[in-house]
């Protein structure tokens, strides 16, 4: 069990390397700009970690597993939406970010005070 | 050169992306996975969104990158205390190899 285990995690981290190392991020991209190769491959790295957080919402055995995972994920997406602006030339996704955080931060202190088991006034 | 520095900042933010999910995927603990993940994150966030205002400069682009640095620095940690109190407090066990639990002794000694 364990065996077949690494072997599935080390045949999904081979193909995603590969994915990595063969092509770029295929679609939404200015071809004409600078370093568009090193940031449409980097974008791979950050779908992995997204990933790697939804198997965690998936998985957990808690409650608060699943809102650890979801609040890690919020913060994954700002930074998505950061490489999206520099490598599309287009500024409004830095304001998704923002308005993403803001939306992040009120739902996880709602969560974890619903996870406490009060009320929401104290 | 500016680029090339912003680069560097990037990339490393990726690589402490990468390492923060996954301590959250193989660590054993609600608490573990808390204090890998949130610490590594908000990093690497906060990287990434500084080689983006080295590159895009002093835009509109640029200025939102530093505010939201700000935002998530102020933020993070408070969401992350907001979730352990609340994990601690509805019940979630330590892992068994955990050595101390200063919490439970406070909450022992007001009781």
């Amino acid at each position: 069990m364990k065996r077949k285990r690494w072997l599935i995690g080390a045949i999904v981290l081979a193909g995603i390397v590969a994915l990595i190392i063969l092509r770029p991020f295929p679609f939404l991209f200015y071809p004409d700009l600078p370093f568009i190769g090193f940031l449409g491959r980097a974008l791979y790295i950050i779908i992995l970690a997204c990933c790697l957080c939804l198997y965690r919402i998936c998985r957990g055995p808690t409650g608060a597993d699943r809102i650890v995972a979801i609040d890690i994920l919020g913060i994954l997406i700002i930074g998505l939406c950061a490489i999206l602006t520099i490598s599309t030339n287009r500024s409004w996704y830095i304001d998704i970010g923002i308005a993403w955080a803001l939306q992040s931060f009120i739902s996880t202190l709602a969560l974890s005070k619903y996870l406490e088991g009060k009320g929401f006034d104290d | 050169m500016i680029d090339i520095i912003g680069l560097i900042f990037i990339t490393v933010g990726f690589a402490f992306d990468v390492f923060g999910s996954l301590g959250l995927v193989r660590l054993p603990d609600v608490y573990n996975r808390l204090q890998a993940a949130t610490k590594c994150v908000t990093l690497g966030t906060c990287s990434i969104l500084f080689g983006v205002f080295l590159i895009v400069g002093f835009s509109a682009a640029g200025i939102k990158a530093l505010l939201c640095i700000v935002f998530l620095v102020l933020t993070s940690p408070v969401s992350a205390h907001a979730i352990a109190r609340g994990a601690h407090r509805s019940g979630v066990k330590l892992w068994e190899g955990s050595v101390i639990d200063r919490y439970a002794e406070d909450k022992e000694g007001e009781a």
